[in-house]
C-alpha cells in the first residue's frame, strides 16, 4: 500500500492557511516580530512567531461552541490547521456537512504532536494571589481561600491530548488517536505513527501533524535559560533566526499548527483527491547526549534516523532532490544536524538543495515537522524551492548547499529531518506520484 | 518487566501486596496538602534511586518520574538480559534496533517559583501582570536544566541514555490512557519489523499542588480524607472519586524470534491492541461507551480471538461514577452473555491511579495472574453499586485458569485503548 497525503493545513505567523505559508516561504517574507502576547521587555529574547488574531468561534460548529470556553491556545491554532486540511481535502466531515459525511468516523485516525501546555498565567494569576501571605505563597492560604475559585474545568485546557480531543469532536474521528509528545520531534513523528496507522490498515484516513503556541513567559523563559534562543536582533527580527549561517546566535521560538490529510493512495486517486505527495518512508532513532538539551556533536541520532528512512523507501541518497532539515539557527545544533546528514547520505549530502523554514517561521515546537511536511508538500507539487532566508553567508562547519536562489525544477524525492531536545529524532522522505 | 509504584519497587513486592490486599495509600506527603479538598493519595515511598546507576550525574535534575522509569527499566532489563550502562554490551540485542514507546507525563511544575513569580508581578488593584516584575523573578530562580525535565519527552530521554537505545523513540500522552497506548503502538511498532525490541510502558507523577488542584476542580478525585486505604472502591456504590497515585512500569517487547535466539524468559505474548477516541464530549465518556466498545472490539479482532475466550479483564476502574458505570457497560455490549462469567478487576484499589503509567503497571497483573493462574482482586468492594453486576473479584483474590487477558486504559479527552495478552506456549 502506498499512503498519499491528500490535505493541508497550517496557522502560522505568516497567516491562517497552508497558502499564506506558502506565498510567505516563497516570498522570503519573515512572520517573526516583538512579542505582543505579554509584555517582554525584561526577556532576554523580545522576539517570537506569534499566528495573526483570529476568533476561533469562526472554526467551531456553532452546536458545541461553548466548547471555545475550554480551548488553550495550542488547541485553537491547531483547530484552524486541521479544519483546513480536510476541507482542502475534499474529504466531507462532520464539521462542514452533517448530512453528507464522505469519511468513516470509525476509520478515521488523529495522531497530533502537542506538548504539556503551559498555563495562561493571567487566567490563574488571581487565584494565586488570593494564595499569598505577607507577599509570598502560602499553600495551605491557596488550598483554603484559592482553589475554589480556579474555574472548575481548568486542568482540560492544559492537557496535551485535549489538542486531539476536540479536533476529533468536530470532525467525528473515532479511530485510533493518539498525542505524540517528543517536542521538537513530536510533529514529525505523529505523521511517521499515522502513516504506519494507515499502512497497518487500522485507518483509511489519519490526520497527522501538531500544534504548539510557545508563545507563553514561561516557555519563552525556558528556552533562553537552555540557551537555546537568540539575545541579539530584538530590534531587528526579521534577521534573527539564522540556520546554518556563520552568524547563527540562536532560536526565535513561536507558535503555529499544521496538520496533514493521509490516505490510501488509491482510494484518494479513486475519488480524485488532489495528490501532493506520498510517504515513501520513515526512520527514527535517538540522539544520546549527557548535555540533554543538546543534539549530540556527531549528529548521529539524526544520522540513523535518516539511514532508516531512506533504507525503507528503497532509494538511494542520490535520489533526493530537497531537504528540509530542522535547521534551528542554534549555531552546534545546525553543524551536528549537517554532521548527521553528511553521514547518512554521503558524498552526495554537499549537492543535495536544502531549505530550512525556521528563519520565516520561527521554531513552532511539537508543530514544526508538521510545518515542514507541509512546506515540502508544496514544493514538490509546484516544483518550486524557495530561497532559503538570513542564510547570507553558510557555515563553513555545515557544508550545505543551502539555496540561495528559487529553484525550478522536478522534485521527486524530499526528505525532511527533525530532533529535539531530549534525543528524540525522525526523518521523513515524500515522494512525488504526479506523472 | 520492571516497576516502582506505591505497592513496592520490583515486582514481587508489588505482587505480593496485591495478593495481601494492602493498599498504597496515606496521607499526602510530596507537598503540604492539608487544605486540599483531598488530603492523602498514594506515593512512591523510601525510592533509592542510586541503586540504579552508576552515572548518577546524568539524572540528577531528573524529575521523580525519570527516576521511577529508571527504576523500573532497570528492572525490567536485568528479566530481559539486557545490559544497561554499558559501552559495550554483549546481550545479542542491536541498539539501533532496539526502540522506547512511553507514556509519559510532563514533570511536575516548580510549584514554589511558578507561584512566587505569578504573586510578585500580579498587581491586584489593575488586575494585570507587571511581566517585567514576574520577568526578573524568575530569571534568579528559575534553573535551565529543571526546567527542561519539566518536557514530558524527559523520561525516554533518560531512558535512552541509561540503556543506549536507538531505535524507534517515541514518547506519547493520552491522559490515563498512555501507558496502554505506547504498549500497543510498541507491539505495532515490532510487528512492522522496525524494530526487535521495544522497552515501553509508562511513568508519571502528577501528586503536586497543581495536579491535585485541578483534579480536584474536577471533583473527579475522592474525598474521604478519613479513610484513605478505603477510598479508592471500584464499582461500589459509595464510590467517591479516584485516589491518585504515581510511579513508572516498563515492560520489554521483542520479536520471538530475536528473544528464542537470545535465550531469554519468554513471559507472555502480546496479541493484540485496539485504540479509539469517543469523540463524543470534552468532559464527558460516551453515554452508551461508544469508544470504549470500539477500542475493545478492534483489540479482539487484531488478536483474532472472540469475548469467549477471554479469562480475565483488568479494568480501568477508576472508582469514578461515571468510568466504573460505562465501563461496565462497555464489558455487557461487547461480552453479551459473557459479561457476568468474566472476571474483572481494579488494582486500583489498591495500587491508586498512576495516571499515565497506570496501564502499564496494569498490564504487568495480567502477566501475573497468566503466570500464578490467579486473579487480583478489587479490594474495598462492601457494598456492591446494584446497578453494576460484573463479577469484579471482590476483596480476595482467586484461584483461576487464565490464558488470556485483556488490559482496558480510558482517557480524560476520550482516548480508548486496549491491550490483550496470551500464556506463552512453547
Amino acid at each position: 500500500m502506498t499512503v498519499a497525503i491528500t490535505g493541508l493545513g497550517a496557522a502560522t505567523c505568516l497567516g491562517l492557511s497552508y497558502k499564506d505559508l506558502w506565498a510567505g516561504l516563497c516570498g522570503g517574507k519573515c512572520g517573526i516580530s516583538r512579542i505582543t502576547a505579554f509584555d517582554p521587555e525584561s526577556f532576554e529574547c523580545q522576539i517570537a512567531g506569534q499566528v495573526p488574531a483570529f476568533s476561533i468561534r469562526d472554526y467551531v460548529p456553532k452546536s458545541i461552541r461553548k466548547t471555545t470556553k475550554l480551548m488553550s491556545r495550542d488547541i485553537e491554532i491547531a483547530i484552524i490547521a486541521a479544519n483546513e486540511a480536510f476541507k482542502d481535502s475534499g474529504l466531507k466531515t462532520k464539521a462542514f456537512d452533517e448530512q453528507n459525511i464522505t469519511i468513516n468516523p470509525k476509520r478515521s485516525a488523529i495522531i497530533l504532536g502537542a506538548n504539556s501546555i503551559s498555563c495562561d498565567l493571567l487566567e490563574i494569576a488571581p487565584s494565586i494571589a488570593k494564595g499569598a501571605v505577607d507577599g509570598k505563597f502560602d499553600i495551605r492560604k491557596w488550598g483554603t481561600d484559592s482553589i475554589e475559585t480556579v474555574t472548575p474545568l481548568w486542568l482540560l485546557k492544559y492537557l496535551p491530548n485535549m489538542l486531539a480531543c476536540h479536533i476529533g469532536i468536530i470532525h467525528d474521528l473515532q479511530g485510533p488517536s493518539n498525542t505524540i509528545t517528543c517536542a521538537e520531534a513530536a510533529g514529525h513523528l505523529a505523521i511517521c505513527e499515522a502513516f504506519h496507522i494507515i499502512l497497518r490498515g487500522d485507518a483509511d484516513v489519519a490526520l497527522a501533524g501538531g500544534g504548539e503556541s510557545k508563545v507563553n513567559p514561561i516557555v519563552h523563559m525556558r528556552q533562553a535559560l537552555l540557551k537555546r534562543a537568540t539575545k541579539e536582533h530584538n530590534n531587528n527580527p526579521e534577521q534573527a533566526c539564522r540556520p546554518f549561517d556563520a552568524d547563527a546566535k540562536g532560536g526565535v521560538f513561536g507558535e503555529a499548527a499544521g496538520c496533514v490529510v493521509l490516505e490510501n493512495l488509491e482510494i484518494a486517486k479513486n475519488r480524485n483527491a488532489k495528490i501532493y505527495a506520498s510517504v515513501a518512508g520513515i526512520g527514527q532513532s535517538c540522539s544520546i547526549n549527557a548535555n540533554y538539551e543538546f543534539l549530540e556533536a556527531d549528529g548521529k541520532g539524526i544520522q540513523y534516523a535518516i539511514e532508516s528512512a531512506i533504507e525503507s523507501a528503497k532509494i538511494k541518497p542520490e535520489q533526493i532532490d530537497l531537504i528540509v532539515p530542522h535547521g534551528t539557527g542554534i549555531y552546534a545544533e545546525d553543524v551536528a544536524e549537517a554532521a548527521g546528514i553528511h553521514k547518512a547520505l554521503g558524498s552526495i549530502a554537499s549537492q543535495i538543495p536544502v531549505f530550512p523554514t525556521k528563519s520565516m517561521v520561527s521554531n513552532t515546537g511539537s508543530a514544526a515537522g508538521a510545518v515542514d511536511v507541509i512546506a515540502a508538500c508544496c514544493a514538490i507539487n509546484e516544483g518550486v524551492i524557495p530561497a532559503a532566508k538570513n542564510c547570507d553567508n553558510v557555515n563553513k562547519n555545515c557544508k550545505l548547499n543551502i539555496v540561495k536562489e528559487q529553484i525550478k525544477k522536478r522534485i521527486n524525492y524530499a526528505l525532511c529531518t527533525g530532533y529535539t531536545y531530549g534525543g528524540q529524532t525522525a526523518a521523513i522522505i515524500l515522494k512525488n506520484d504526479n506523472g | 518487566m520492571g516497576i516502582v509504584c506505591p505497592l513496592g519497587h520490583d515486582i514481587a513486592t508489588m505482587w505480593d501486596n496485591i495478593l495481601n490486599c494492602r493498599s498504597g495509600m496515606s496521607q499526602t506527603t510530596i507537598f503540604d496538602a492539608t487544605t486540599y479538598p483531598t488530603k492523602f493519595c498514594s506515593e512512591v515511598k523510601n525510592f533509592d534511586f542510586a541503586k540504579y546507576t552508576k552515572n548518577p550525574e546524568l539524572h540528577q535534575n531528573g524529575n521523580r518520574h525519570s527516576k521511577f522509569a529508571i527504576g523500573a527499566v532497570a528492572g525490567a532489563c536485568k528479566q530481559a538480559k539486557i545490559e544497561v550502562e554499558s559501552e559495550n554490551p554483549n546481550d545479542g540485542v542491536n541498539r539501533r534496533r532496539m526502540g522506547i514507546y512511553l507514556g509519559a507525563g510532563e514533570g511536575p511544575v516548580d510549584s514554589d517559583i511558578f507561584f512566587n513569580a505569578i504573586i510578585k508581578g500580579w498587581d491586584e488593584s489593575t488586575s494585570t501582570m507587571d511581566w517585567n516584575k514576574w520577568a526578573d523573578f524568575a530569571y534568579s530562580k528559575m534553573q535551565a536544566q529543571m526546567e527542561l525535565e519539566q518536557e514530558p519527552n524527559m523520561p525516554a530521554a533518560h531512558i535512552s541514555i541509561y540503556t543506549g537505545a536507538r531505535g524507534p523513540v517515541r514518547s506519547c500522552l493520552t491522559a490515563c490512557a498512555a501507558s496502554t497506548q505506547a504498549v500497543g503502538e510498541a507491539f505495532k511498532v515490532l510487528q512492522s519489523g522496525q524494530a526487535d525490541v521495544m522497552i515501553a510502558g509508562g511513568a508519571h507523577s502528577m501528586i503536586h499542588p497543581l495536579g491535585i488542584m485541578g483534579f480536584n476542580r474536577l471533583t473527579a478525585l475522592s474525598t474521604r480524607n478519613d479513610s484513605p486505604e478505603t477510598a479508592s472502591r471500584p464499582f461500589t456504590a459509595s464510590r467517591d472519586g479516584f485516589v491518585i497515585g504515581e510511579g513508572a512500569a516498563i515492560v520489554i517487547l521483542e520479536t520471538l524470534e530475536s528473544a528464542k535466539k537470545r535465550g531469554v524468559e519468554i513471559l507472555a505474548e502480546v496479541i493484540g491492541y485496539g485504540s479509539s477516541s469517543d469523540a463524543f464530549r470534552v468532559t464527558d465518556m460516551h453515554e452508551e461507551a461508544r469508544g470504549a466498545v470500539t477500542a475493545i472490539e478492534a483489540a479482539l479482532k487484531d488478536a483474532n480471538v472472540s469475548y469467549k475466550d477471554i479469562d480475565y479483564i483488568s479494568t480501568h476502574g477508576t472508582s469514578t461514577s461515571e468510568n466504573d458505570s460505562i465501563e461496565t457497560l462497555a464489558i455487557k455490549t461487547v461480552f453479551k452473555e459473557e459479561a457476568k462469567n468474566t472476571p474483572v478487576s481494579s488494582i486500583k484499589s489498591m495500587m491508586g491511579h498512576l495516571i499515565g503509567a497506570a496501564g502499564a503497571a496494569e498490564l504487568i497483573s495480567c502477566v501475573l495472574a497468566i503466570r500464578d493462574n490467579v486473579l487480583p482482586p478489587t479490594i474495598n468492594y462492601n457494598d456492591p453499586d446494584p446497578e453494576l453486576d460484573l463479577d469484579y473479584v471482590p476483596n480476595k483474590p482467586r484461584k483461576a485458569d487464565i490464558n488470556i487477558a485483556m488490559k482496558e486504559s480510558f482517557g480524560f479527552g476520550g482516548q480508548n485503548n486496549v491491550v490483550i495478552i496470551k500464556r506463552y506456549e512453547n
